[in-house]
């Protein structure tokens, strides 16, 4: 590794946070999170915009200071040793980073220059980093031409050309059309296979799903759950059954007919005449089962069928309310479900 | 050495380099984000047009438009080219402002802090940058000015120091662009109104006209202000006059200028995130 000295004597997990506390003026933005990352593990932290993600982010990689509590990255302290984190993890942000007017290839040898590599060494790092990016077409391109998927795969080479032992993607895929999102995917798949630890920030539950071996949901900057994507799915009754009533006066006729196939409250929306159930991973035969019930009543039904949870879903499940708050509107193409006024 | 500890989750100690190398390390980073600032400037066609094509159309328009109306001992075009040199100097600072927001804006110098870099890079690398930048743009606006009838008349040393001192003027407005570009961080906000107080700065001074035609109220601050007493100590450089009064009062205005937006600008870009 280039990242420096190895941490010999840290045996602990690759980030470790302890009730850190983060305010700018009037506004709690992270009130106590705690984290724990083993090595080679992958975190998706998830919440809606606001949430804390990004502080959070900022705080392990040295951009802001916690009020209280204490982050270690590889057991390097964010607050006493800031220079000593900076040699062993990477960023890549939101935005990408790079400079357009600059080639892909010049992007990363400037990057190479500033982790004080040589000038082989940089080299050949660009080299490897654009054909294993599928960029090396472009290389000598000016960036400003790039793809939006092609400027956040640079954007993530960019963040390893030093070899970086923890890795940190805040909301890598935002923005992205979904063929580029599932090239991202792949990029980042494959980086943990070899090893990087990660810790990836994303609004999307299906993105965290893919990639993380353990999710950590937060929300006004505290952890409202963590464990794996399927122990959270099954916590809020995993796919979901959706449909309307065209009649709205049978909507209560209809709840009670289903009600015992949902594993939890199911979700009525009395104005739509909309009724959500979890189904867990019944379920192929909860929809069996309900158009035989709704057939039988002679209730008819608009838009029948199975959907996976959103992060909606796990929001309302979790705390009652949905992850869009009003005003925030800067996601970009997700379903929004469950929501109700 | 690092301490081995047996409580695990007692952080590890990691010795910071030693002074030499963070030393050689800190210019390194300096001339490589140096490096980085030309090549973004080649390659930007409107960094081009402002650092190269506007000065020369200033020369151009204020020689022959506004020349022939005002008359000056000594002749418009000697009179006008200090003053020209100190306005384009103080205008190039646009570029820094701008490029400071925008890289703030884009998370650019975020990910500069998140690298095992010296910190103070990307400010010096930005303002060394500059002075190149701004030394090509004082030479390119002589060339022309000698194409179209300027002459030095104090001798060579002089007309050195007065090529130097539009340069330290323009660095100097840098510091305050920098500055004002880290505060705002939103590239056109500074583009718009970020930077509307270098108007009346370059304008109200006695670069294009003296300061006499002026009326009575601008000419007390038209008189007193650091790019009068600047432009007065350039032409008295170039064309010959007395030198020893405004070389001190442009030295202490720079020199406080700097030392007040200096530390601000660093502290901007410590709280900039």
């Amino acid at each position: 590794m280039t990242g420096g000295r190895p941490a010999e004597t840290w045996h602990g997990p690759a980030i470790f946070v302890e009730g850190v506390h983060k305010s700018f003026g009037d506004v709690q933005a992270l009130c106590g999170i705690d984290l724990v990352v083993e090595r080679g593990k992958v975190l998706g932290l998830l919440g809606p915009n606001g949430a804390g993600k990004t502080t959070a982010v900022k705080i392990l990689t040295t951009l802001l200071q916690p009020d209280r509590g204490r982050a270690l990255v590889e057991g390097r302290d964010v607050v006493r040793s800031p220079a000593g984190v900076r040699e062993i993890i990477g960023l890549a942000g939101q935005s990408a980073a790079i400079q357009e007017e600059l080639t892909g290839r010049e992007n990363l040898e400037i990057m190479g220059r500033l982790y004080h590599l040589d000038r082989p060494t940089r080299q050949r790092r660009a080299a490897e980093l654009l054909e294993r990016f599928d960029l090396a077409d472009a290389a000598d391109r000016p960036t400003k031409g790039y793809s939006g998927g092609m400027q956040r795969r640079l954007d993530l080479a960019l963040s390893l050309v030093a070899q970086p032992q923890v890795l940190f993607l805040d909301e890598p895929t935002t923005g992205l059309d979904p063929r580029s999102r599932l090239g991202m995917w792949g990029v980042i798949r494959e980086l943990v296979s070899a090893g990087t630890t990660l810790l990836l920030t994303t609004q999307y539950l299906e993105e965290a799903d893919e990639l993380a071996d353990e999710i950590v949901v937060i929300d006004h900057g505290r952890v409202i759950a963590a464990g794996t994507a399927r122990e959270l799915k099954n916590r809020i009754g995993g796919d979901i059954l959706e449909f309307a009533v065209v009649e709205p006066t049978r909507l209560g006729e209809a709840l009670e007919a289903v009600a015992a196939l949902a594993d939890a409250e199911p979700v009525v929306d009395r104005e739509t005449g909309r009724l959500s159930l979890g189904v867990g991973d019944g379920a192929s035969d909860a929809l069996v089962e309900t158009v035989r019930r709704l057939d039988a009543l002679g209730i008819r039904t608009e838009g029948l069928g199975i959907r996976r949870p959103s992060l909606d879903d796990v929001f309302l499940a979790l705390t009652g309310h949905g992850a869009e708050e009003p005003g925030n509107g800067t996601d970009a193409g997700r379903p929004r479900a469950g929501r109700r006024h | 050495m690092t301490t081995t500890t047996l409580l695990p989750l007692e952080a590890v100690d990691v010795p910071a380099p030693p002074a030499g190398r963070r030393m050689r390390y800190g210019l390194a980073d300096t001339a490589t984000l140096t490096l980085r600032e030309l090549y973004i400037w080649f390659r930007n066609p409107a960094f081009i047009f402002f650092t190269l094509i506007q000065p020369v159309m200033f020369v151009l328009l204020f020689r022959y438009v506004f020349g022939g109306a005002i008359i000056v001992r000594g002749g418009y075009v000697n009179f006008l080219m200090p003053g020209i040199i100190a306005q384009s100097a103080a205008f190039a600072s646009f570029g820094t402002a701008i490029s400071l927001a925008r890289q703030l804006q884009k998370g650019v110098i975020d990910r500069f802090r998140a690298m095992p870099m010296a910190r103070s890079a990307v400010l010096l690398g930005r303002l060394v940058a500059d002075t190149l930048r701004l030394a090509v743009t004082v030479l390119v606006i002589l060339a022309v000015g000698y194409a179209v009838g300027f002459r030095f008349h104090n001798g060579a040393l002089p007309a050195v120091l007065m090529v130097l001192l539009g340069i330290v003027f323009g660095v100097t407005i840098c510091t305050v662009s920098a500055y004002v570009g880290l505060a705002i961080k939103d590239e056109e906000s500074v583009g718009s109104f970020g930077l509307v107080w270098l108007f009346p700065l370059t304008f109200v001074s006695n670069a294009f006209v003296p300061v006499p035609s002026m009326p009575g109220w601008l000419q007390a601050f038209a008189k007193n202000q650091p790019v009068t007493i600047v432009i007065q100590e350039m032409r008295s450089l170039a064309l010959g006059g007395p030198l020893a009064l405004h070389a001190w009062q442009s030295a202490l205005w720079l020199a406080g200028i700097i030392a007040v937006f200096v530390p601000l600008a660093v502290r901007a870009y410590r709280r900039a995130t």
